[in-house]
Order: structure tokens, then C-alpha cells, then sequence
């Protein structure tokens, strides 16, 4: 076996708190106990991805989750993805509406370019939309040139802005993948909030060269995709883990203060004709909890903020 | 290389001398939290890709960190709850990076026992020189730090050489006598605890520590659901206790505070914890407890009964 150099055995940032620069170590229970409009417990984020999934994916560095696996055409993963933005989104709008759910819509500049009957259904519906990059093949990435990131964020961004009229202060890569650059990059164009940091329960300051951003929580563990397609569990198992998850986090605010609850849902998903019922029966238990708010993704990150 | 790793005998699993655990228990029960720490930009292993994506890799990187952040102390409160010290499977340069949990724990009296630096540096590829300097940093890191002679080992991100268990039982001996490095839990080849032969013949002991039962191989490689693990450690359990009438047997829930502790899967894991103490005949304990416990009850008579059948039916296995 070939044998390491010894500076495999050196910890250059062996010391306290994390090995960057990038936010504070703190534990959740240390932190002062965070409350929400009218007593509220629970902050509930439904974030639906709105994607663009290229017929023609690259794939650099990597195959996004959730995009072509086969060989070119992949009529297959395209259509089943395209599904989504046609169908499964309607199920969505109605679902939310029903049960007052007010959801955010995370949508590739690409998507939102390709069909401008989608963005008018959005625009009157005035939910907080937020970039989710430019598609889902453009990847943000360890190695990439800055100057290439810079310019694929610059159009995203200004591309959403343009077509839905709405300033967009929040941000999810695709794939949560970013580069060592991306949350430079993002608060120097606008973004106040970003979402693919899921290494908390609760919002925390994210510095950056360019100003804090607020990194915002949003479970992957419990998305459709995740328990769905990748743990090839049933929509009814995702209801009884979303359940779960009400139930403890309710339990948890009783002592360590209000709590987010972040759904990031798909509507290729759940938005299936077998897999909507699990999205609302999870949703009317929701939106029937007195202690629940239901908001968006802006208006969680002002609350915390404005208590910091 | 080997076609065998050579550290114990085929024993078979009937007509072997009873084990009872303290008090008649008859099973040792003991939870075993990994406490790790994932570097942001590792340096390469030839043998091993920490990370799928290149750094920084956000995904595998931020649910690991949530662990520390979160989940580490939502797992400590059921342990309280339920009166289980933790036997932390530690990174010990948590120790330096998260000096708060290490005192949580300590304040508990859990033991901490060593599984490397960082679980992104890999044990292959090193020299001998280079293990045995990389195991005597954790061992002498955890007792700068809690004081505790480190019993156990774990190697990190269960990387080993051929060299992993002698080394670990040397650097032991070497800092602290036969009261460091007596234990392992890289075997999983029994349900009871197995003498464990070594070049330098120390008394050493392979305690089970149950893959089966880890939450992250339940969760990221059987992918089940919260509610089928929580069943499946009730299934385990109750076995283990039926069979432990007969000779003590020991059950391990190897945790994760990145995957048990998330809010969608912590109720099925308490439900677990309550069902098991609930049961009169199990002990609750720590893995060098009950190393120790039968390294002075046991180990003899063990090693005698293996060699008696060894002899009756010629090489065992």
C-alpha cells in the first residue's frame, strides 16, 4: 500500500470552533430563545422547487440529484420532471389555498424564462419567490472560476427579478452545492438570505466578504425528494415523519423557543395523483395548529433578524 | 495480505459457558454516540474520496455539523431521561474544535473512547509509524481532556490496517498500563464478547457493537424509515433478552447525532430507549464496563472453553 506523506497527520485548523471562517460555533440550546408573531411555536416554511431539469445536461462537476441518468434523449427523467411544473403544481396552488398555507417558490431563472404563464399565476398569487439558480444543470462548485460563478449568478438573479417584478432576497443553489466563493458572490448581488447551509434547525449569521447573510434552515433530511426518491419511502411514510417532526418540535419549543419547520417540497413529486393526499393531510394538520405560522421564507428571516 | 485476520477462533454460538451480567441482568445494554468531526476541506487519501462532490461539499459537510450544533444535545437529554451514560465513539479533535460538549459529557461521567482524529482522515495508507503516532494523539488527547484512560477504540470512519487492534492495545499499554487500550469494536462477528488475540498477547476484548443497530447504516445505506428502526431496535432487544436467559448476551445502539437526533426521528428512537430500560434484567451500562466486567469474570474461563473444543474437534475454525 502506497504510504501518505506525513503531513497527513498535521491539523492546520485543529483549534477552537469550526475549521473556517465562515460563521460562530454555537450549540442551539446556548442561544437566546427566539419568539414568533403572537406566541407562535412554530414557523412553517413550505418551499416548493420550481426546476428546470436541461434535456441536454452537462453534468460538470456531477449528475444533479434528481436530473438525466440516461443516455441522451432521457425522455423518461425530462418529461417525469416537466410533469411537475404542468401538472403536480396545480395540485399545490389548490392544496395550499385550501388549507392557508402560504407557501415560497424557489424557481430556476430558466424555468421561469421558459414559461411565462407559470410566472403570471405566480405574480398574482404574490408569494415570495426565490432564486434556485439558473437550472438545475448550471452547478455551482468547488474549483469553479469566480468570473464564470459571478456571471451565472448575476443572470440568474437579474433574470428572475426582471420577469417576475419582485426584488428576490433569497437564494438556493441547486443541489445546495456552492463553491468557496458562492456566499461572496451571493451578497454582493442582493441575496439577504440562502438556504444551503442545513447545518442548523435555526436562521444564523453567514459572513461573508461582501456582509452577513442569514443562513436559513432548511431540512433536506426531510424533503419528498430525499425521503422519497432517494430513501424509496411511500409519500404516507413522508406524512408520519413530517408528523413526527411537528410533534417534537412542538414538545422542543416549550423550553428552547419558537422553532422553524422547513418542507422542501417538489411538485414532481408529491405532486403525483397517489402522493398528493400525504401533502394534505400534512398540510391540515398544519394550518388547524394554533401554534403553528404559516409564512415565508422573508418574513422567518426578518423575525429572527429583528430579534438578534 | 490475509485470507483471515487471525484474531480469534471459531466459537460457536451454543454450549458456552453462561455469562450473567451484574445483578443477573442478562443483557448489557449500552448506547454508543459517535461524536465526529468532518473537516470542510480535508486533505486527499489515495485510498478513500472523503467527500463525493469537490470542496466544499456542503451536503455531507452542514448534516454532520447540524450534529454538534442540534442534534447532540436533543440525543443527551433522552440518555438523561432514560439514565444511560453515553460510550462516545469520539474524533478527538473535538476536543479542541467543541470543547462545550466535551464537558456536557463529562459532567454525565460518560466515557469517551477513541475513534481517531477526524473521521475524514483514513487510516489507509499510513505507515505503522504513522498509525501508531495518529492513535497515541487521540488517546493522549482524550485524557488531557477528560482525564480518561482511553479503553476503547473505534478506527476512524472504521478505516484499519493489519496493524489497527496491536497498535491501539500498545499505545495503551505504553501510556497506561493494563489500564488503557483493552477493548474493540471494529469486530462484528458475535453477540457476546470474544478475547482477541494480539502479537504481544495483552488481555484485549472485541465487545459487539452492532452495525445492524447504527442509525446511519439503518438510515443511509438500508435507507428505512424512523418508526421501522425504532422497531427494529425493539426486535433486536427482545431477542437478545430471550437468549440472554440462557448466557448474557450485549445489545449496542451505535448513534449518530446527525441522523437519530433530526426531529422527524427522534420519537421512534425514544420509544426504543423507553421499551428497552423499561425490561428488569438489563444492565444498563458503558462498552469498558463491560469489557472490564468480563476481562475479570470471564475471560479466563472463555479462553479456557475455546481452547477445551478447539482440542476436541481440532482447529475450530
Amino acid at each position: 500500500m502506497a504510504s501518505l506523506d506525513d503531513d497527513y497527520l498535521q491539523y492546520p485548523q485543529r483549534s477552537y470552533g469550526m475549521d473556517h471562517d465562515r460563521y460562530k460555533w454555537t450549540m442551539l440550546q446556548n442561544r437566546k430563545a427566539v419568539e414568533w408573531p403572537q406566541g407562535k411555536k412554530i414557523a412553517l416554511w413550505v418551499q416548493v422547487g420550481l426546476q428546470f431539469f436541461p434535456l441536454n445536461q452537462k453534468g460538470v462537476p456531477f449528475k444533479v440529484p434528481g436530473g438525466m441518468t440516461k443516455p441522451y434523449p432521457d425522455l423518461r427523467h425530462y418529461s417525469l420532471r416537466d410533469y411537475g411544473n404542468r401538472v403536480g403544481i396545480y395540485r399545490f396552488f389548490k392544496a395550499f389555498d385550501r388549507y392557508g398555507i402560504v407557501p415560497t417558490f424557489a424557481m430556476n431563472t430558466r424555468l421561469a424564462e421558459r414559461l411565462p404563464y407559470l410566472v403570471g399565476t405566480l405574480k398574482e398569487r404574490k408569494n415570495e419567490i426565490i432564486c434556485h439558480g439558473y437550472d438545475m444543470d448550471s452547478l455551482h462548485y468547488g474549483g469553479q472560476r469566480y468570473a464564470k460563478e459571478e456571471t451565472l449568478v448575476k443572470n440568474a438573479l437579474d433574470g428572475l427579478r426582471n420577469l417576475t417584478g419582485q426584488e428576490i432576497s433569497g437564494w438556493i443553489s441547486p443541489a445546495k452545492n456552492e463553491s468557496g466563493n458562492t456566499p461572496d458572490i451571493l451578497a454582493a448581488n442582493g441575496i439577504h438570505y440562502f438556504c444551503d447551509w442545513a447545518n442548523d434547525d435555526m436562521p444564523y449569521d453567514f459572513t461573508t466578504k461582501n456582509g452577513n447573510l442569514i443562513a436559513m434552515p432548511l431540512s433536506t433530511q426531510l424533503e419528498d425528494y430525499f425521503i422519497i426518491n432517494n430513501n424509496l419511502h411511500s409519500a404516507e411514510d413522508w406524512a408520519d415523519q413530517v408528523e413526527d417532526a411537528i410533534d417534537f418540535l412542538l414538545q422542543e419549543s416549550n423550553t428552547g423557543g419558537g422553532r422553524v419547520l422547513g418542507l422542501n417540497i417538489h411538485p414532481w413529486v408529491l405532486g403525483q395523483p397517489h402522493r398528493i393526499q400525504y401533502l394534505e393531510r400534512v398540510l391540515e394538520k398544519l394550518s388547524g395548529h394554533p401554534a403553528v405560522w404559516s409564512t415565508d421564507a422573508g418574513a422567518i428571516a426578518t423575525a429572527w433578524k429583528n430579534q438578534q | 495480505m490475509k485470507e483471515d485476520p487471525g484474531y480469534y477462533e471459531y466459537w460457536p454460538y451454543e454450549n458456552r459457558p453462561k455469562i450473567t451480567w451484574p445483578n443477573g441482568a442478562k443483557v448489557a445494554f449500552w448506547v454508543a454516540p459517535n461524536i465526529e468531526f468532518y473537516e470542510l476541506n480535508p486533505p486527499d487519501n489515495p485510498f478513500r474520496k472523503p467527500w463525493p462532490q469537490p470542496s466544499p461539499a456542503l451536503p455531507g459537510y452542514t448534516s454532520r455539523d447540524w450534529g454538534n450544533r442540534v442534534g447532540h444535545s436533543r440525543q443527551m437529554q433522552l440518555l438523561d431521561k432514560y439514565g444511560i451514560r453515553g460510550s462516545i465513539s469520539l474524533s478527538t479533535a473535538l476536543c479542541d474544535h467543541h470543547p462545550e460538549i466535551i464537558e456536557l459529557c463529562k459532567e454525565r461521567e460518560w466515557e469517551f473512547f477513541s475513534h481517531g482524529i477526524y473521521n475524514t482522515r483514513y487510516t489507509y495508507g499510513m505507515t505503522e509509524a504513522q498509525e501508531r503516532e495518529m492513535i497515541k494523539d487521540s488517546i493522549e488527547t482524550i485524557y488531557k481532556h477528560t482525564g480518561q484512560k482511553c479503553a476503547g477504540y473505534l478506527a476512524p470512519a472504521l478505516s484499519h490496517s493489519d496493524n489497527t487492534l496491536d497498535l491501539f492495545a500498545e499505545v495503551g499499554t505504553e501510556l497506561f498500563g493494563e489500564e488503557a487500550g483493552f477493548y474493540s469494536c471494529d469486530l462484528f462477528h458475535d453477540d457476546q464478547p470474544t478475547p482477541i488475540r494480539l502479537r504481544e498477547g495483552k488481555r484485549f476484548v472485541s465487545i459487539p457493537y452492532s452495525l445492524e443497530m447504527n442509525d446511519t447504516i439503518a438510515y443511509l445505506v438500508q435507507k428505512i424509515t424512523p418508526r421501522r428502526y425504532g422497531k427494529e431496535l425493539k426486535d433486536n432487544f427482545d431477542r437478545l433478552y430471550l437468549e440472554g436467559a440462557e448466557s448474557g448476551t450485549i445489545m449496542c445502539i451505535p448513534t449518530h447525532n446527525y441522523q437519530v437526533s433530526n426531529a422527524h426521528r427522534i420519537k421512534a428512537y425514544e420509544e426504543a430507549l423507553e421499551y428497552i430500560t423499561g425490561h428488569s434484567d438489563v444492565w444498563v451500562t458503558t462498552g469498558k464496563e463491560i469489557a472490564q466486567y468480563f476481562l475479570d469474570n470471564y475471560y479466563d474461563s472463555t479462553l479456557s472453553d475455546i481452547k477445551t473444543k478447539k482440542e476436541r474437534y481440532g482447529k475450530l475454525g
